[in-house]
């Protein structure tokens, strides 16, 4: 089992509803998110694009987070999914250093935070928040092991890429472009 | 041009709009245990090669003041936590891919192993101290007896102790000015120097200074090598450690690190100690001074840099 998410950074329309719900889904603080959009522009007047990204911790196959963690508190659970146990960070801040993303922030209440790709609906079945309120159903989440699996069609159809590859860290989230 | 932006108004504090989640406890840890370990090496090594008595100020004296500044670093390091009453944590786990989980594993060994270091001199130096229980006297004999045994331990635990403050930063393959491993060697180089400038500060006797001065100037001489090499890593590097690299060539960082650094911290108390090994009458508490300060600025430029440089996609 392999949990992964793919975003169609064509349909995005940067709205921010996937923000608000997992917000709202997680209890996560004011000021703070676990997930954020961003847009990039590239090129310069008349020849410009624009991508939307929304972007979220990449659950890496190869985690510098979980290596970082003198604890290990940060740890893989089902699926690859990257969890922060709360009672075992003791906030040193090592993960938030060797995040390449930018995942982690410091919660009010000390320890460590990010996405969990919301691990209790996923256990219940159903999709994170995020992927599971996004008007224009750019987002896809599943089991890249699982050859039936909605995530699995769309990577063999479309092109993807993922960020920042070349920092070593085998991100989960793809982005179809 | 490229462009990046967060539309949802993402403003994390210490994460946007730049990474500064360690502040000043983080430098100032590095450099008191840089400094500890560069005192226990000289402390064990002139023990080892049977020195104590030439070298009294290195093997007797500045130890007296490495436990405390183990202890302070280790009060930093706690400050830093934002989860401060879980630290006990750290050993209930034993993380070897984990810089900062073998690194407090040093600690907990390095700081016990200096203050029976210390305590073992106390009486030598102080003779009107009194242990007040006869298993404590016990103990002083016992290990004044087995000082070279302790001496080979300590001597290599300072040298990891060293390279350690260096590893901890570049363990980190998301910071791109800390992810080389160079690194390493040059914090327990530049650790070794700032613990011979404590050294020179100590001893009053001459011959002493002059070896812990010689040491000093070849040390120096080997962090500037290392300094240039670090660049050049840099520079023949991806975009990304290109980058960082200009934070200190021609960015933000460049006055700071080469005035105060290279220059008012390496390069002029160099100068002053071979001026001196010439025969020129120079105060030790300049060139001394000025090596520690350069040695904590030198630290703090690092982290803080850092902390600026990623990854861009």
């Amino acid at each position: 089992m392999r949990y992964a998410m793919a975003l169609d950074t064509r349909k995005c329309v940067g709205c921010s509803d996937c923000v608000v719900a997992c917000q709202t889904e997680n209890n996560v603080p004011l000021g703070f998110c676990r997930d954020w959009v961003a847009e990039v522009v590239d090129g310069t007047y008349p020849n410009v694009s624009i991508e939307l990204r929304s972007e979220r911790c990449n659950h890496c196959a190869n985690s510098p987070c979980v290596r970082c963690c003198p604890t290990g508190a940060s740890h893989f659970a089902d699926g690859g999914i990257v969890l922060v146990d709360h009672d075992k960070c003791i906030g040193c801040g090592a993960c938030i250093q060797s995040c390449p993303y930018e995942a982690r922030y410091s919660h009010p209440d000390g320890y460590v935070d990010k996405c969990t790709f919301c691990i209790h609906r996923v256990r219940e079945g159903s999709d994170p928040a995020c992927v599971s309120v996004c008007p224009t159903k750019c987002m896809y989440f599943g089991d890249l092991d699982d050859p039936n699996s909605k995530i699995v069609n769309v990577l063999k159809n479309r092109k993807f890429k993922s960020l920042a590859p070349e920092a070593g860290t085998k991100p989960q989230i793809f982005y179809l472009v | 041009m490229k462009e990046e932006l967060f539309v949802s108004g993402r403003n994390i504090p210490n994460i946007d709009p730049y990474l500064n989640i360690w502040h000043w406890q983080i430098p100032s840890y590095l450099f008191l245990g840089g400094l500890a370990a560069g005192i226990l090496f000289f402390a064990g090594i002139f023990t080892i090669r049977g020195k104590e008595e030439k070298m009294s100020a290195t093997v007797k004296k500045a130890p007296m003041i490495v436990p405390f500044v183990l202890i302070l670093g280790l009060f930093f390091l706690f400050l830093d936590l934002k989860h401060k009453l879980y630290f006990w944590q750290l050993y209930t786990t034993i993380r070897l891919e984990s810089p900062m989980g073998w690194g407090s594993w040093v600690l907990m060994i390095m700081t016990p192993l200096s203050i029976v270091w210390a305590a073992s001199y106390v009486r030598e130096l102080y003779p009107k101290w009194d242990w007040k229980f006869k298993f404590l006297y016990d103990f002083e004999a016992w290990v004044i007896k087995h000082r070279v045994l302790i001496a080979w331990p300590m001597t290599i635990y300072a040298v990891i102790l060293g390279i350690y403050t260096g590893i901890l930063l570049s363990a980190f393959n998301a910071r791109p000015l800390w992810n080389t491993s160079i690194l390493g060697p040059l914090f327990l180089v530049s650790g070794m120097s700032t613990g011979a400038a404590v050294i020179l500060l100590i001893s009053k006797d001459h011959k002493e200074r002059k070896i812990i001065g010689r040491i000093d100037i070849m040390l120096i001489v080997i962090e500037l090598f290392f300094i240039t090499h670090l660049f050049m890593g840099f520079l023949a590097g991806s975009e990304a450690q290109i980058n960082a690299a200009h934070l200190f060539l021609g960015g933000e960082f460049t006055a700071a690190f080469f005035g105060l650094v290279v220059l008012l911290g390496l390069i002029f108390p160099l100068t002053l100690e071979i001026m001196e090994l010439r025969g020129v009458k120079v105060p030790v508490l300049v060139p001394a001074v000025l090596i520690l300060l350069g040695g904590l600025i030198f630290r703090f430029l690092i982290v803080e840099a850092g902390q600026l440089t990623r990854y861009l996609y």
